[in-house]
């Protein structure tokens, strides 16, 4: 089997796989990262997400190959990347939206909390303040079967204005 | 195969699991070292008090997201004077927890609470005892907070409980005798408790089952049709070309029969071959196709049941001043678990472990020991949690056929569903053909109703076992799966009623089971339809009419909590109807699943031209008595309004003669963010009233709400779900 290094939450990780091999079974068997997780394998979904050079991809139908050269952030290595982001002196413990869906008590099973803080931690990386049509409109590729749309929602917007206010500080 | 003493196994089903986070699935779980279930007549089986002052609970029902894992804590919390942080649960396992049933019914509070809260006051009453004797002073004069005795008038000659049993068992009998408080004493149930497992889930610290992983084991995929044909037909295999894979080095074939599967070390390597291998399946048409379903099931042989006959329908009826007649039809809907189930087995030749996403591990290891001929108390089932399932999805299914992957392989293999495989074989929520005829006197009073209702029973074999070649079998009959009578009119005081469930045969539908408030959306489809034609026809509102044909306190309560939070203003259905391409309706409907009271309100919006419908905003009030976690109720109410008009605007399982073909989210689509509803929860607190359960019982009323707005925004009423916009165009082209 092939030897390929991959950078995932800033470290180098070498591993054995087939370079078609998608990325989500790299992260969840050889790296044991329990943040993406299967949902469909056909990208339908954003169960997998993870940022690739902060951009939102599917680690499902991505091959591992494809992310040689790249910085991989998963949902651990978040708080990380935000810090880096805003130039903090260290990692919180949890990046914002991440606390947002606390503070509102959003998730049900949560099995699809990972790619709704991924997708969001990316959009609000773009647009600090996104209206709630702009929300809706960059969150429709992940979907949610327990109904917590509303509440994710209300979180992204939670998140905007707290991110806000540090910013302003 | 080498044999494995009984002891040794089980020590390495407990420490079997690596993966990630070995510390919180190990800990509490030492007590597994024998079958359970444990005996449920002992206090030590229900709570543990540890030398640190807190306790272990021991709940047997499985956390699916609503968060009953927080809020069974609250009573247990409540009862012994503990505070949250003081007080933790273990993971359900059939060696570890006790069989409370399964998590189904909207039962962890309503069966599970009463259990918790009675066993915590005895072992509070034993506490007690131990620290009257300690401080030498009566229990009269003892009182606890956070886990502490003192005496009441002298606050610095305390005790705690770790002190008084950390660590030992009570040894003292589980009687049900000992006094529980009042609600007045609640200090915890009913606050707003935030959930114990979110802050996991966010961080991706949570261990789902997906991502359970043990030493030395296989990844496996099952080897399926892309979706199933008529249940009693299952799937046979013509032909195998094991040759098809030879590409793929690590795979092999594994086979029973018609069951067949894959396995490899490498994951990649399973999902391949399973996609690769070449398999040529009897194709022969078996079903009607989507298309023609409802007229195969109105015209099949039927087994009749008259669920409830009250006066003479048919005499009042021809008289009435107004008399309205639906008839209604529901599809068949999946539970489509975000992600497709996963279990994990390492059978032995005596013995076996099961860890899978089970809402009943008693259950599940009662079928896989019957699959695998094994006693059941040589299998041990534990659960973890998986993505949502709304009812019975493909958790048994999937239980099964990682056991028999692991039986054929000779090692644990670790088995996740593909997405294909969970939508396209699930146990859907049965379709339903529902025709109700309804009359009122000229005043608006409900004189007689009268509903026949059609539809097939559940299956009772899971496709793993009915490929190694068991029958197809239905379910025992039971009372949920036919004509409800409290949905169907129930709550209204009608002096002529007449019930009539006709159940066709399963074995030549769909594999059914119960998906979340089992058949209770198509039985308020019509029947909600129907009442609210009566009060158009009365010329009356909605709301009023309703109030006047209800007597029970509790439904009227509920009614009027819905309606205050939508701020509704009176009006007969229609009155302010647009003639614009974009028509605005709202409706209000009443329903419920078991024993709680729901009712909601929906403002919708219907393009006339597009044929698309979408909620604007959903209410929903639920009565379920005691509320232990008012914020928990909110989520339930606010998931279940989404999650009802998923299943009203877009949710339907298609078929064709051969295979069901809806098999991903392309081809099944739900609810997403841009169509997503605003939403109201309103929970109607009864503290002094038991506990009934609150995870469906909104989901018939918002139904029946949508439609009900359907007919206000275009005069039109809707006889088939869900509102497609090819539905909705037909149905306004033909009116």
């Amino acid at each position: 089997m092939p030897t390929l290094t991959i950078r995932v939450n800033e470290r180098m990780h070498t591993i054995s796989a087939a370079p078609e091999t998608p990325l989500l079974y790299v992260l969840s068997n050889e790296l044991e990262l329990q943040g993406p997780r299967y949902g469909c394998g056909l990208a339908q979904c954003g169960s997998c997400s993870v940022l690739v050079n902060g951009v939102e991809t599917r680690s499902c139908v991505t091959p591992v190959s494809a992310v040689a050269g790249k910085s991989v952030t998963t949902l651990e290595g978040l708080p990380a990347w935000y810090a880096a982001q805003k130039k903090l002196a260290g990692a919180p413990e949890l990046h914002p939206v991440q606390q947002a869906m606390i503070d509102e008590q959003a998730v049900q099973c949560g099995y699809c909390f990972n790619g709704m803080i991924i997708k969001s931690a990316e959009l609000l990386s773009k647009n600090p303040r996104p209206s709630e049509a702009q929300i809706r409109s960059a969150m429709n590729g992940h979907l949610c079967r327990c109904g917590t749309y509303p509440r994710v929602i209300k979180a992204i917007q939670r998140a905007a204005s707290r991110m806000a206010a540090e910013a302003a500080q | 195969m080498k044999r494995v003493r009984r002891r040794d196994f089980l020590k390495a089903g407990g420490a079997l699991v690596v993966g990630f986070h070995l510390r919180s699935v190990l800990e509490g779980q030492e007590r597994g070292g024998t079958a359970g279930p444990p005996d449920p007549k002992q206090v030590d089986t229900w709570l543990a008090i540890h030398a640190d002052n807190t306790a272990t609970v021991y709940i047997g029902f499985a956390e699916l997201g609503q968060g009953n894992s927080t809020s069974l804590l609250q009573i247990a919390a409540d009862e012994l004077d503990l505070g949250m942080s003081q007080i933790k649960t273990v993971r359900l396992d059939t060696n570890v927890t006790p069989n409370q049933g399964g998590t189904y019914s909207s039962a962890s509070i309503q069966r599970g609470g009463p259990q918790l809260r009675t066993a915590s006051a005895e072992a509070r009453q034993a506490l007690l005892r131990m620290a009257s004797k300690k401080l030498e002073a009566p229990v009269e004069r003892l009182s606890v907070a956070q886990g502490v005795v003192s005496l009441k008038d002298d606050p610095k000659r305390s005790v705690t409980y770790g002190e008084l049993v950390g660590g030992k068992l009570f040894q003292v009998a589980f009687t049900g005798s000992a006094p529980v408080k009042t609600p007045a004493d609640y200090k915890v149930v009913g606050t707003r408790v935030p959930r114990n497992d979110i802050p996991d889930k966010v961080a991706g610290r949570y261990l789902y089952m997906q991502h359970v992983r043990v030493p030395g084991m296989l990844h496996g995929r099952v080897v399926r049709p892309r979706g199933q044909r008529a249940y009693g037909a299952g799937a046979r295999i013509m032909e195998v070309d094991e040759s098809s894979i030879r590409s793929i080095s690590g795979a092999r074939v594994v086979r029973r029969a018609d069951f067949l599967g894959v396995v490899a070390e490498n994951e990649w390597d399973a999902v391949r071959a399973a996609r690769q291998l070449k398999v040529t399946w009897d194709s022969t048409p078996t079903l009607s196709g989507n298309e023609a379903l409802h007229e195969q099931m109105r015209a099949a042989k039927t087994m009749d049941r008259v669920v409830r006959e009250a006066g003479d329908v048919n005499a009042v009826i021809g008289a009435a001043a107004h008399v309205t007649s639906q008839s209604c039809r529901g599809p068949y809907q999946a539970h489509a678990p975000f992600g497709p189930n996963c279990a994990l087995a390492d059978v032995k030749a005596d013995s076996a472990l099961v860890m899978c996403s089970t809402q009943d591990v008693y259950g599940t290891r009662n079928s896989v020991s019957r699959l695998l001929g094994l006693p059941a108390e040589k299998v041990r089932v534990q659960y973890y949690e998986g993505s949502g399932t709304y009812g019975h999805s493909c958790y048994d299914d999937v239980a099964q056929a990682a056991a028999l992957l692991s039986r054929l392989a000779g090692k644990p293999v670790r088995l996740q569903f593909m997405r294909w495989d969970e939508h396209g074989w699930d146990n859907y929520g049965p379709a339903h053909v529902g025709e109700v005829r309804a009359a009122a006197d000229a005043s608006g009073k409900l004189m007689a109703y009268e509903y026949h209702g059609w539809q097939h029973n559940w299956a009772g074999v899971e496709t793993s076992a009915q490929l190694t070649g068991i029958p197809a079998a239905e379910w025992p009959p039971a009372a949920v799966q036919g004509v409800s009578a409290l949905n169907c009119g129930g709550m209204y005081a009608i002096p002529n009623v007449r019930l009539v469930s006709h159940q066709v045969p399963a074995k030549d539908y769909l594999k059914g089971a119960w998906l979340r408030s089992p058949l209770d959306l198509s039985f308020s489809f019509a029947s909600e339809q129907a009442i609210d034609q009566l009060a158009y026809l009365a010329g009356l509102d909605p709301y009023e009419f309703r109030k006047r044909n209800i007597t029970d306190a509790r439904w009227l309560g509920v009614l009027d909590a819905a309606a205050q939070a939508a701020r509704w203003t009176s009006g007969r259905a229609g009155t302010n109807r647009s003639d614009g391409k974009v028509a605005t309706g709202r409706g209000i409907g009443v329903g419920t699943h078991l024993a709680s009271y729901g009712a909601a309100v929906a403002e919708i919006e219907v393009n006339k031209e597009t044929g698309h419908v979408r909620a604007k905003h959903l209410y929903g009030a639920i009565d379920a008595g005691q509320v232990v976690n008012p914020a928990f109720v909110e989520n339930q109410i606010s998931g279940q309004l989404v999650q009802t008009a998923s299943r009203m605007f877009k949710e339907e399982v298609t078929f064709s003669t051969t295979n069901v073909t809806s098999v991903d989210w392309n081809s099944y689509p739900i609810l997403r963010f841009e169509e997503s509803p605003q939403v109201t929860a309103v929970v109607v607190q009864h503290l002094d009233q038991r506990s009934s359960g609150a995870g469906e019982e909104v989901m018939a009323a918002a139904a029946a709400a949508i439609a009900n707005a359907f007919f206000d925004a275009t005069g039109v009423r809707m006889s088939e779900y869900p509102f497609t916009p090819a539905r909705v165009l037909s149905a306004l082209k033909r009116a």
